[in-house]
Parts: structure tokens; C-alpha cells; sequence
């Protein structure tokens, strides 16, 4: 193997594996070290610079940053990230003071944000400090999107939401809430230099299946039930009601449900409970509150009694296998399931829907109705056109649709000032030693063997009476230092200096998880295989020395280091050192 | 030193051993030696070879003497017997453990200083008596704990941290132990664990004693480019006798050998060792050739390693004075008063 290039931020930044699965690449150990010492504003702080929205994020976010966890690898449960930073939010102060100034004079640029979700709040957080004049539309009669409409209150309080969106929209956002763009080509004929779309993936789909028409009142689709629930247009269901899918949104509709008035209510899956696409705390959190979950049942009908739903029929299938390894359902050919309805909620899926851009607009859309963007830049085909979120492709989530803002928030700053949107700053990355003397470290490598821990919930009687309770009490202080401590510090790295090694074996002797061997040098693959323990996890690079004194290599399995020093704490020439990488991508500001 | 101990968590593909036992489970407390201390490898070197060798820990008994060598037994096999004694008196108190139990494996642990120097009588003498253990000297050339002074191991012409020569010749412990009659006598370097592994596996395996000098870096005060027992001198100047393959008794044997070169000796405990022999002429079941090759590499300056004699044939101190087959411990009082008969029969026999 060659050595490694420990220059490129890419080494160092996929070693830490919850800030490389971020799509904003938060940098998170960093932020959990500033928890852990108390200073949950300094902590807060990183996360709004990097997604914006920590205390809603800190509450709803689909979290992959913790299956990428390396605890999880070492023991059975990733470090609880996502309730840390709603610790950070919770504990927080004041912030006002460290929001970014936004100049009184502005560069002369207007720029539109179509929709007042995630991604265009980011990319007016990006843009006012930089003097751009933002002018936000939304159909809504208030911003926030799909955090406001489709996450319900009892998993966000509408009091943090709020606050979160008015640090942006104090900036000094141009509103134009209430009605819906209807014309791009109206929007495009204003004096505006950019347009940025962020309108989201607004159509749920319903299921048309026999019965349909006579149902249609007691039919919803889930999205724009909840959203009319988050409005409180809606503030009651039938006794007995079926969600069907197996998604978040259908976890919000039951969960919904069963604080309208709803007795009975079930979700119906078509698919194993293992194949549900909800996240696996959702599901959970369903469950906890006596909601069943019907799996292997497809719909076939709506049952009308006097011209009334009054149930759903469901065939039952079962898994199987086809030659191709795909997945097939399969009915039993047992009886069909029927069950009593008053309401059926619609989770299946949302769809793009942008019948208010013209086609002949030099604005090109794909076979999926999605437009044709450059991957980077979000840019369409129409230069002064750009697209994030759900709308530029396809349904996500928040965390998502906030780093294509960042990045397109980056790529209109270019392109206002006449610069190739393709020619990106670089990222912004630090490498520093630790060391404070010997055998200390200015972090706490002594990290806790204790198993992760449960966020406390408020009691059942009171949240499933009041929609607007949460549900989730969040960590205390003592808790949220107890779950810091399991962090990894993933981010302070093991930096090999090969010129210094005298070959002792001291750091091989001393790791705990076997991670690093000196040996000849081969080719990836065989290398992998002469290592002291296991390298079987493809995804975790091997850091590789050039050649030491006997000619032999040190490789160093990244998978299961526990980056606690000792290799570096026993190494007697400091050819180990651990050094902390901190890294943040480019963003509007460093352009 | 460090601080902090050493995490719990572990590789999770941590092979496991018969016993149901990984190798982390072999492991003592956390080493207080300064990092890059060959005693350490010597330490993760036991714990490889006694977890591969999946044996019980409390069928083990460690003893050492006094110095930075004999700490180390704090640093393996914390679920082991231990006895740390008198500085070089370690021999003494592993004769009298050995005839009290003569079913546990004894591992002892010295230094140079410990057997080179305060505990050479004693060495000389445990050799002789032929005692069944596993003997192994962390050999650095320096008394380290008390800030870097030539030992008696240090060759002539070695140089410390402060410049200090030696001017005597060293007391060569292979050498010496062959003479003395010891059975199994090896040599080996602590930052090559591909042969001292082996190497500690055989000599737990060997019936008799055995004896492993292991250059181990004093890596504070012994480890110059003009020391003989620094980490460069050791890579650089070791010359490999025989290169040795060690099969535990459970395990088929895969490898292929070369008759002319190769010689396989099974063990008392049914393990099988191979010696690949690298040397011309080399013959490690002949004294004369071992100790013939021992000086040529001295003279040459450079540091003869791997099994350097064996002869698994000889008898070990219990079947020499035909002791009793049992541990102490387990004599009950019919083994101790057997009755007034067999009182008769032994004054018969003075009769």
C-alpha cells in the first residue's frame, strides 16, 4: 500500500464517522467535549453555525450520524448525539450577542427563497450576514415547513421552533407568507438575482382502492393532515382509526391520532417490521404508547356501509425471495383481514410537485419530475435558478435539505459576484497536538465503559391528553454528562510519525482493540489480512507508515480505535501524538 | 506512566481460546515501566502464548525477584499465583513452590541484575537441580531502577546514556546455563514476538527448565546507537540459529517441512516444536555445537537468537529424587501417617 496522505482533510474527517455521515458535517465530538464541560452555549453555538437549527434538530433529526457512532462498533449502543444537542439548546443562554451582524448597507443583491423551509431559512442564515436582501415566500401563513407542518408539537414544542426560526427571520427576512407562487416565470421577470427553490416534497399520496369515493371525507393524506393539525384546523378524529405505511409520518399520524380522540387506532404495514422505513425510536415511542402495528397486510378495499367507511379490508402476504434476491410479497391465501375504521390516514410517501415552473424556461426536469441540478452547486439548468431540500431530490430529511442550503447559500454568493459556482473554497480544516505534558491531554481520554442512556419521557397520562405536551423531557445535567462521557473523541486523532519510531512495540503492546501492527508491506487486501486482529470492516480505512528501520510498515486499523492515547501515551519518541482535526466545510462566508 | 487504565472494550472478533477465554482476559494491571520498555512486549509476548496455548491462568505460578524486570508479573495473568521475593532469591523460592506443587506451570521472571548479578549463586544452582519451569531473564544490560549502571550482562565496549564504557567482559547467561546443564536454553528479542512467542510456548511445554534470555531495551538508559542492548543493535545484529514453529498438542499440524533442514521434537506435553535451522553445521541437541555457534556470533558482535540447545530426554529434578506424584496440598493423613507397616519396611530397608 502507499502511505497515507494524511494531508487530505478526508483521511482524518472519515475517522470521524458521526461528523462524516453528517450531511452538514456538524463537528460533533467537539460540541459533546463542550457539553461535558458545561459550556452548552459554546456548544450551541457550533451546531447553529453548522445546522442551523440545533434545539429542533436536537428533537427530530433522522440522526445518521449515531448508526455511523464507532461505539457502536465497541459496545451495543451509539452515543445518544441527537439528545446532546438538545441538551446544548436546552441549557443554553442567551445568544444574541454572538448572532452574526448583519450590515445596514447591503451589496445591491435580492435574492428569492421559494419556500420557508429548512434549506431556504439556511440559505438566508448564510446570506444576510453577507448583506444579500432575502425575500422568503411560503403558502404557509408562517415559516418553518415541514418542521411545522409535518413534525407534530408534542415532538416539538412550537416554543422552540419559533425560536429558532426567528434568530433567521430577525435578520431581517422579507416575508411574503399566505399564498403560493403560482408563476416562475412571474418571479423570474422581478428584480431578482438569484431564485432559490426549497418548496419541499408537498404532495402525500393517497390510495385509490375500491371504496375510494364513497370514503373520500374519512381518507386523508398524512402530510396534509398533519399540517392541518399543526394550523389546528383539525382538532378531532374518528374512535377507531388505520394509518397505513410504515414511515415517520405515519408514526406522527398514530401518534397524532391518539391525541385527537382516536381510541383504537393501528398502523398497517405492507411490509415486514423489520423493513419499516420509520426510525427504529419512532417506531418505539409508538409502541410505548399502546399503538399496534399490523405487518404483511396489504389494502385492498375501503368497506362502505350506508354510504359511510366503516372498515378496510387487507390481504395477508407473506416474504419471499425471487432468483434476483428481490424482495416479494406474497399472499397467504388465507382469509382476509378486516378492520373497523372511522378514519384512515395515508403515510405511503410525498412526492415533488412543481406545476408552478414552466417548462420553457430553459428550466429542465428529469423522467421523475425532479429538476437537473449539479450535484455540488444545486445550480439548475437555468443559471440563476437553485434548488435544495426535498425539492432538489426527493424526499429527505431536515439535516439534509439544511446542508444543500449551506452549499447553495455558497454557490449563489458565487455566482452574484460573476465567479464559477464550480470553483469552491476549500474546506476548512485544523490539525493540533493535545498534548499538555506527559501523559496529559487537553481531552478526557479516560472514557466511560457505562451503556447508553435513556432520555427520560413525561408520563403517559399527561401527553397523550394534550397534543401540544412533549413528550420527551430531555436529559438533565447530571444525565447529559453521564451519556458526554461516552463519546470516543473520535475527532483527537492518532498521528504516526515514522521517522521517530524505534520499532519498541509499546503502542502495539498497550491498545486496547488491537488496532495497529507492524509488518511488510502488501497489498490492501492480503495486508488486511496479516493485522493482529480482524480488518474486516471495508468501509474503515488502514493508515499506513512509510517504511520504518527493519523495512516493515506500521498499519493501523482505523475501524475500533478507541482514540484513548495510550499508544501515544506509552510511545517513548512522541511518535505518536494525538492531534486534534477540527473540521467545517466551506460555506458563503469563506468565499 | 498513564493515568488512566486501560479500556475495558476489546476487538469484538477477539478470537477466543479453548477455555472460552480472549487474550485480554491474560491481562495484568496497567504497566508502570516507561512506555517503550522491551519488558512490556515480553509481558504481551506471555500473554499471547498462554492464551494460544489455552491454559487455565490458575494452573500458573509467577515468581520473580526484584527489579525492573520482576514488576512485570503485575502486568499479565492477574488471575495467576504470584509470589514476588528477595532480590535474587526468586530461584529459591521457585524450587520450594516446585517440590511443594509440582502441577503448576512456573513462570519465573528476572532481570539482570537479579540473575547476572545478586542471584547468580542462585541461578547456578536452580539450574543444576534441574527445576521444571520456565525461566525468563529481561535482559537490558542496565540496572534501570537505579538510573542506568552497566550491569554484568553489558557487553564489553556497550556504552550507557552517559557515556559510561564497559570494561569487563559479560556474563554470557545461555552460555553459562547450557553449562550448567540446563535442558532447554533460548534466546530471543523483545520486539520480535514472531519468535519469542513460540519460543515461550515451548519453554512452558518443556518438561525441566527452561531457561529464555530475552534482550529487552532499557529504553531510558540503555538504548544508544553504541549500546548492545539497544532496540538498533538488536534489529540490526540479531542472527537467528533456528527459526522454531510451535504446534500445541490439540492442533493438527498443516505446514510442510524440509527433512535436511528441519528437525521436529514433540514435547512431554505432546506439543511439537520445528526447528527450521538457518546456521550451517548447527545442531541444537548437541551442547558443543550450541555453545561452538554462541561465541562465533559474539565474536563477530552480533547476538545468536532462537532455541539454541534442547534435550527434551533429560530427567527433572522430581523424577531424579522421586518425590511424591502429588501436591502437598492435596496429601491427605493416610499419605502423611501411612501406618506402623510401612514404618517396618523402611527400617528394613536400613537393616
Amino acid at each position: 500500500m502507499q502511505p497515507t496522505d494524511i494531508s487530505n482533510p478526508d483521511y482524518f474527517h472519515k475517522v470521524v464517522d458521526c461528523q462524516w455521515a453528517c450531511p452538514a458535517h456538524t463537528p460533533v465530538p467537539e460540541y459533546i467535549r463542550l457539553i461535558a464541560a458545561r459550556r452548552y452555549t459554546d456548544a450551541y453555538m457550533i451546531n447553529w453555525e453548522s445546522n442551523v437549527f440545533p434545539g429542533i434538530l436536537g428533537r427530530t433529526c433522522d440522526r445518521p450520524c449515531e448508526p455511523a457512532c464507532r461505539r457502536g462498533r465497541v459496545e451495543e449502543q451509539p452515543v445518544a448525539i441527537c439528545r446532546l444537542k438538545r441538551v446544548a439548546a436546552d441549557y443554553k443562554s442567551d445568544i444574541a450577542a454572538r448572532l452574526p451582524k448583519v450590515p445596514k448597507r447591503k451589496n445591491g443583491r435580492r435574492i428569492a427563497l421559494v419556500g420557508a423551509g429548512p434549506a431556504s431559512l439556511t440559505v438566508a442564515r448564510d446570506l444576510l450576514p453577507l448583506g444579500y436582501e432575502i425575500v422568503v415566500f411560503d403558502r404557509d401563513g408562517a415559516a418553518g415547513g415541514a418542521m411545522r407542518t409535518q413534525i407534530p408539537r408534542f415532538r416539538l414544542p412550537a416554543k422552540v421552533l419559533e425560536e429558532e426560526l426567528h434568530y433567521i427571520l430577525d435578520m431581517g427576512v422579507e416575508c411574503r407568507f399566505g399564498s403560493a407562487v403560482s408563476s416562475m416565470r412571474a418571479l423570474l421577470a422581478e428584480d431578482f438575482d438569484a431564485v432559490f427553490v426549497g418548496t419541499g416534497a408537498p404532495l402525500g399520496k393517497t390510495l385509490q382502492l375500491p371504496g375510494h369515493e364513497a370514503a373520500a371525507t374519512n381518507v386523508h393524506t398524512g402530510i396534509e393532515w398533519l399540517a392541518s393539525v399543526a394550523f389546528e384546523h383539525i382538532d378531532s378524529i374518528g374512535e377507531k382509526v388505520i394509518v397505513l405505511g410504515g414511515g415517520n409520518t405515519a408514526m406522527d399520524c398514530c401518534r397524532s391520532s391518539k391525541r385527537l380522540g382516536g381510541k383504537d387506532v393501528k398502523v398497517v404495514v405492507r411490509s415486514g417490521f423489520d423493513e419499516m422505513k420509520a426510525s427504529p425510536w419512532e417506531i418505539e415511542d409508538a409502541i410505548n404508547e399502546d399503538i399496534p402495528i399490523v405487518n404483511f397486510c396489504v389494502p385492498k378495499r375501503y368497506l362502505i356501509e350506508n354510504g359511510k367507511l366503516t372498515g378496510m379490508e387487507f390481504e395477508k402476504v407473506r416474504r419471499e425471495y425471487d432468483s434476483d434476491g428481490r424482495r416479494l410479497l406474497v399472499p397467504t391465501g388465507e382469509e382476509p383481514l378486516i378492520l373497523p375504521c372511522d378514519d384512515v390516514l395515508c403515510a405511503i410517501g410525498q412526492e415533488n410537485s412543481f406545476p408552478w415552473i414552466e417548462r420553457d424556461l430553459g428550466i429542465e426536469f428529469d423522467r421523475w419530475q425532479l429538476p437537473v441540478l449539479d450535484k455540488t452547486s444545486f445550480q439548475s439548468t437555468h443559471e440563476k435558478v437553485f434548488f435544495g431540500g426535498d425539492a432538489a431530490l426527493g424526499p429527505d430529511n431536515i439535516i439534509t435539505a439544511v446542508a444543500h442550503g449551506h452549499a447553495a447559500a455558497l454557490s449563489i454568493h458565487l455566482f452574484c459576484q460573476g465567479r464559477n459556482v464550480n470553483d469552491r473554497p476549500a474546506d476548512l480544516s485544523t490539525l493540533s497536538s493535545e498534548k499538555m505534558g506527559i501523559h496529559q491531554w487537553s481531552y478526557d481520554n479516560d472514557i466511560s465503559h457505562d451503556q447508553r442512556y435513556a432520555v427520560p419521557h413525561a408520563a403517559k397520562e399527561q401527553t397523550l391528553n394534550d397534543i401540544n405536551v412533549e413528550v420527551e423531557l430531555g436529559f438533565d445535567e447530571a444525565l447529559a454528562h453521564a451519556e458526554t462521557l461516552r463519546c470516543l473523541n473520535c475527532d483527537v486523532q492518532t498521528v504516526f510519525a515514522a521517522p521517530s519510531c524505534i520499532e519498541c512495540d509499546a503502542c502495539v503492546d498497550i491498545c486496547p482493540t488491537d488496532c495497529i501492527t507492524f509488518t511488510a508491506n502488501g497489498e490492501e487486501a492480503e495486508l488486511r489480512e496479516r493485522l493482529l486482529a480482524p480488518a474486516g470492516n471495508l468501509e474503515q480505512d488502514l493508515y499506513v507508515s512509510n517504511p520504518l528501520g527493519t523495512g516493515r510498515i506500521m498499519a493501523k486499523n482505523e475501524d475500533l480505535c478507541l482514540h484513548c492515547g495510550l499508544c501515544a501515551e506509552r510511545c517513548p519518541t512522541a511518535a505518536w501524538d494525538m492531534q486534534k482535526f477540527l473540521f467545517n466545510p466551506a460555506k458563503a462566508v469563506n468565499a | 506512566m498513564s493515568y488512566i487504565s486501560k479500556p475495558r472494550f476489546h476487538h469484538p472478533q477477539l478470537e477466543k481460546n479453548a477455555l472460552g477465554y480472549v487474550r485480554r482476559d491474560y491481562e495484568g494491571t496497567l504497566t508502570t515501566l516507561c512506555g517503550g520498555c522491551g519488558h512490556d512486549s515480553i509481558s504481551a509476548a506471555i500473554i499471547h502464548a498462554v492464551h494460544a496455548m489455552s491454559l487455565a491462568p490458575h494452573r500458573i505460578a509467577k515468581v520473580s525477584g526484584i527489579g525492573c524486570s520482576s514488576k512485570i508479573p503485575s502486568y499479565f495473568l492477574s488471575k495467576s499465583h504470584g509470589f514476588n521475593s528477595v532480590h535474587g532469591r526468586m530461584p529459591s523460592v521457585a524450587t520450594g513452590a516446585n517440590l511443594a506443587n509440582r502441577e503448576l506451570l512456573y513462570l519465573g521472571i528476572s532481570g539482570d541484575g537479579d540473575t547476572a548479578s545478586i542471584g547468580l549463586g542462585q541461578f547456578c544452582h536452580i539450574v543444576r537441580r534441574r527445576i521444571n519451569m520456565l525461566y525468563i531473564v529481561a535482559n537490558n544490560g542496565a540496572y534501570g531502577l537505579t538510573k542506568g549502571q552497566l550491569s554484568a550482562t553489558a557487553d564489553l565496549g556497550s556504552r550507557t546514556k552517559f557515556g559510561e564504557e564497559s570494561q569487563f567482559d559479560n556474563i554470557d547467561l545461555v552460555s553459562l546455563a547450557i553449562d550448567l546443564g540446563a535442558s532447554f536454553v533460548a534466546r530471543s528479542f523483545s520486539g520480535d514476538k514472531d519468535q519469542l512467542v513460540p519460543l515461550i510456548q515451548a519453554g512452558l511445554s518443556h518438561r525441566g527448565f527452561a531457561m529464555i534470555d530475552v534482550v529487552s531495551p532499557c529504553v531510558t538508559f540503555n538504548n544508544t546507537p553504541h549500546s548492545t542492548h539497544g532496540y538498533k543493535n538488536a534489529w540490526e545484529n540479531s542472527v537467528m540459529l533456528s527459526e522454531i514453529d510451535f504446534v500445541p498438542m490439540r492442533e493438527e499440524i498443516t505446514a510442510s517441512y524440509d527433512a535436511g533442514k528441519d528437525h521436529e521434537i514433540t514435547l512431554h506435553d505432546g506439543s511439537v516444536i520445528h526447528l527450521h535451522k538457518t546456521s550451517e553445521g548447527y545442531d541444537p541437541s548437541k551442547r558443543e555445537s550450541a555453545l561452538r555457534h554462541l561465541n562465533a556470533c559474539k565474536s563477530e558482535g552480533r547476538i545468536a537468537t532462537g532455541l539454541l540447545y534442547i534435550n527434551q530426554l533429560q530427567s527433572d529434578f522430581h523424577e531424579l529424587s522421586d518425590s511424591v506424584d502429588k501436591p502437598f496440598n492435596s496429601l491427605n493423613e493416610h499419605d502423611l501417617c501411612p501406618g506402623a507397616e510401612v514404618l517396618e519396611d523402611i527400617n528394613e530397608t536400613f537393616m
